[in-house]
C-alpha cells in the first residue's frame, strides 16, 4: 500500500515525499562526541583540524571557549577543499565542513557544539554535554539541557535547544557560521575587542587561509586592506565589534525582523563610521521599548546611557527585556561599562 | 494515449491527493482553496476570541467585525492591572478581550491583518513558520506570552499553518500599533 502511494506521489509529481526519504537518508549527529572525528585519539583534537578564535567572541556567561574548523578532502585525496570566498559577507563552505566550539566553566569542560554540513543546504546541529569524569560528552536533546553548570550562585547556564541553534546560525541554505568570517579572522585585529582571546601560534586566520589556497576567489587586496570594523575613535570600534558578534545575528539588513529595522551587521561594503549599521539604524532613533520609569527612549542617545534602549535591553536578564533573548543568563557586565562609558562620552548633536 | 493519461491523471490530482492525506494546500501557491482553508482554520482556531476586539452589542459583547483580527485597539490605554484578591484567581482581562494580565506581566492580543507597519505586512511566510516553532516573539525574540496558545498551534501541519497565514494575508489591512507587552512589576 505504502509503496503504491509513493508510486502515485511519484506521479503526481509531489516531491515532498521524495525529499523526505533524502532526509531520512543523510546521517544523523554521533550519539558521542568522540564520535564525530574531532579527536584523534581519546582528548587529544586532530592537528589538521584549523584552531582559531574570533576577534569579537559571543558572550555565554563567562565560557571559555576553544574553536576547530574541519574542511574536507578535496578532488584528491591529498588535498582539501576550500571555502569559496567570492561573497566576502557570506564565505560558502564545502559539504563535508565541520565546526566545533567547547564551552568551560571553572576550568571544567560543560558543552561542545557541532555545525556539520551535510549537504549544499543542510546542516546538522548538535551539542554534546561533558560527563563527569571529563572523558567524553553525550549528545544532549533536540529541546537542549537547563541547568547544565552553576554560572553565579542560583544561577544556570542552560544548552540551547536545536531551534534555538538556528535562531542565531540560520536554517538551511541560510546557516553560518558566526566566528569563522573575514572580519572575524581578520589580520587587523581589533585589541580593545572585549574578552578578545589572544590569537596563539598554529591558529589559523585570513593570511593562513590566503597562503594555504583554502580560501578560494576572494579580493586581491583582502591582506592588505583586511576587513575592519570602521570607527575612528578605538572605543567605537569595540563597541561595534561587539554589537557585530552578539546581536548582528538576528539584527541584520538582509534578512529583517518584521517592522523593525535594525542592523549591526558589519558588511565589506561598509567604508566609513557613518555608514556602520550598529550607528546608523540606532542614533537618535526612536525605540519601541520603555525603559523603566521612562516615558520612552531612544536606541542610542548620545551621551545619554540611561535613555538608550540598546543599553538597557543588554543590562537586563529579565525575559520580556533581555537581549539578546536567549543563550545567555547573565548579563555581560564588561560590555555593560564599557558601552556604558562609550554612549555617554558620544556628541549629544552628532557630527554625521 | 500519453496525452489521455496526463488528462486522467491532471483529473484525478484531487482525489489522489486526498488518497495521499494531503490537502491541496501544498499543491501550489496560495490560491483561493488555500485561503479558504486558512480561513476555516482560523474561525475553528478561535484566533479571532482575542484577536478581534469585543464591543458592547444590544445583545451584550459583540466581536467588532470592523476591526477584524487587528488586536488590543491602539487607544486603549489600559490603567494598571488590578490588585486580584487572595484566592485561586489569576488572570484579569480587558473589556475588549485583547488584554490579559498575569503572572507574565500585561500581554495584548497582536495585529494580525497585513498592514505593513503595525501588522503582518512585513512578515514572511518562513517568519510565522518559525514564530509557531520556537514559540518565540517574531520568532526570534522573548518566549510568546500566554494565553497565545502557540503550543497549540505547533501542533498544526506545516500545509494548514501556511494556509493560516495566506489567510491573514487576504483579510482588510488595518492600521494598528497593540503596545508592548509589560513586564511582571516584581521584576522591575
Ligand atoms: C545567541 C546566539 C547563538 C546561539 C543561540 C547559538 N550560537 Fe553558535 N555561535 C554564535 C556566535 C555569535 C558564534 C561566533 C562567535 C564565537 O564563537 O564566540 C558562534 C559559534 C559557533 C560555533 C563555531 C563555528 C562558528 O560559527 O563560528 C559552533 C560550532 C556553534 N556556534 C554551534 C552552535 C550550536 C550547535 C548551537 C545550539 C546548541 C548554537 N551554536 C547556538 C551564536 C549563537
Ligand atoms: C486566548 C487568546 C488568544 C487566542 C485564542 C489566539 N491568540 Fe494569538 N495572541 C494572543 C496574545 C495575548 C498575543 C500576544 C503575545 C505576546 O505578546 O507575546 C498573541 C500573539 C499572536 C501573534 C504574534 C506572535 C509574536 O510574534 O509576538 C500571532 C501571529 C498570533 N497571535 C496568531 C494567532 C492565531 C493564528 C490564532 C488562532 C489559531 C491565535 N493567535 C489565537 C492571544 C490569543
Ligand atoms: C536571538 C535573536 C536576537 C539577538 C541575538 C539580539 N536580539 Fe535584539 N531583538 C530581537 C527581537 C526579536 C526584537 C524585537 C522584539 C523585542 O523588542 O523584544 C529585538 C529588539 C531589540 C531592540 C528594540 C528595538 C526598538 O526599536 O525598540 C533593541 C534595542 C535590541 N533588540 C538590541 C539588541 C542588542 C544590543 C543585542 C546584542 C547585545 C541584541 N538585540 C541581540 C532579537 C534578538
Amino acid at each position: 500500500m505504502r509503496a503504491l502511494l509513493a508510486a502515485a506521489a511519484a506521479a503526481l509529481g509531489l516531491t515532498s515525499l521524495a525529499a523526505h526519504a533524502v532526509h531520512a537518508a543523510t546521517p544523523g549527529a554521533p550519539r558521542l562526541l568522540s564520535q564525530t572525528g574531532l579527536y584523534a585519539s581519546p582528548g587529544r583534537v586532530d592537528a589538521r583540524h584549523l584552531a582559531y578564535a574570533p576577534q569579537y567572541p559571543l558572550w555565554t556567561d563567562g565560557a571559555a571557549k576553544s574553536r576547530w574548523l574541519h574542511l574536507p578532502a578535496g578532488a584528491t585525496a591529498a588535498s582539501i577543499a576550500s571555502i569559496d570566498g567570492r561573497d566576502e559577507d557570506a564565505w560558502v563552505f564545502p559539504v563535508g565542513t565541520k565546526a566545533w566550539k567547547e564551552f568551560r566553566f571553572q576550568g571544567r569542560k560543560v558543552e561542545t557544539r557541532l555545525l556539520w554540513k551535510t549537504g549544499p543546504s543542510s546542516w546538522i546541529f548538535a551539542s554534546y554535554a561533558w560527563n563527569e569524569a571529563q572523558t567524553d560528552a553525550v549528545l544532549v536533546p533536540e529541546s537542549g539541557a537547563a541547568e547544565a553548570a552553576e554560572v553565579a550562585p542560583g544561577r544556570g547556564h542552560s544548552i540551547p535547544s536545536r531551534t534555538d541553534c538556528r535562531t542565531c546560525h540560520g536554517e538551511g541554505r541560510q546557516t553560518e557560521l558566526l566566528g569563522f568570517n573575514a572580519l572575524q579572522l581578520s589580520p587587523d585585529r581589533d585589541p580593545g575587542a572585549l574578552h578578545g582571546e589572544p590569537w596563539r601560534p598554529g591558529m589559523t586566520g585570513l593570511g593562513d587561509l590566503v597562503a594555504r589556497g583554502l580560501l578560494r576567489g576572494a579580493r586581491r587586496d583582502l591582506l592588505t586592506r583586511p576587513p575592519r570594523i570602521q570607527a575612528e575613535q578605538p572605543t567605537t570600534r569595540s563597541a561595534l565589534g561587539y554589537l557585530a558578534a552578539n546581536c548582528a545575528s538576528c539584527h541584520r539588513g538582509d534578512r529583517p525582523l518584521p517592522g523593525l529595522d535594525l542592523d549591526f551587521r558589519h558588511t565589506s561594503r561598509i567604508a566609513r563610521e557613518a555608514d556602520e549599521p550598529g550607528l546608523r539604524t540606532t542614533l537618535g532613533r526612536p525605540s519601541l521599548f520603555q525603559p523603566p520609569g521612562l516615558s520612552s527612549s531612544l536606541r542610542l542617545a548620545p551621551g545619554q546611557p540611561d535613555r538608550s534602549a540598546l543599553l538597557q535591553r543588554m543590562a537586563s536578564r529579565r525575559p520580556a527585556s533581555q537581549m539578546p533573548p536567549l543563550g545567555s543568563a547573565l548579563v555581560d557586565e564588561a560590555a555593560v561599562t564599557h558601552l556604558r562609558q562609550w554612549i555617554a562620552a558620544l556628541p549629544m548633536t552628532p557630527s554625521h | 494515449m500519453s496525452l489521455s493519461l496526463t488528462l486522467t491523471l491532471s483529473l484525478a490530482r484531487p482525489f489522489l491527493l486526498s488518497l495521499l492525506g494531503l490537502s491541496l494546500v501544498q499543491a501550489g501557491t496560495p490560491g483561493q482553496s488555500v485561503i479558504q482553508r486558512g480561513a476555516y482554520l482560523v474561525q475553528v482556531g478561535g484566533c479571532n476570541d482575542c484577536h478581534t476586539p469585543l464591543k458592547m452589542g444590544p445583545k451584550g459583547p459583540e466581536p467588532d467585525m470592523a476591526r477584524m483580527l487587528s488586536g488590543h485597539p491602539e487607544a486603549l490605554k489600559m490603567p494598571p492591572a488590578p490588585q486580584l484578591p487572595e484566592g485561586p484567581w489569576m488572570i484579569s482581562m480587558a473589556a475588549t478581550a485583547t488584554a490579559f494580565a498575569g503572572p507574565w506581566g500585561v500581554s495584548h492580543a497582536a495585529n494580525l491583518t497585513p498592514d505593513k507597519e503595525t501588522g503582518l505586512g512585513g512578515w514572511t511566510e518562513a517568519q510565522f513558520l518559525q514564530m509557531v516553532r520556537s514559540g518565540r516573539h517574531l520568532g526570534q525574540g522573548r518566549p510568546v506570552l500566554p494565553p497565545m496558545p502557540v503550543q497549540n498551534l505547533r501542533a498544526a501541519t506545516e500545509a494548514d499553518l501556511k494556509a493560516i497565514f495566506a489567510y491573514l494575508k487576504s483579510v482588510p489591512a488595518i492600521s494598528n500599533r497593540v503596545p508592548a507587552a509589560v513586564e511582571p512589576v516584581a521584576a522591575h
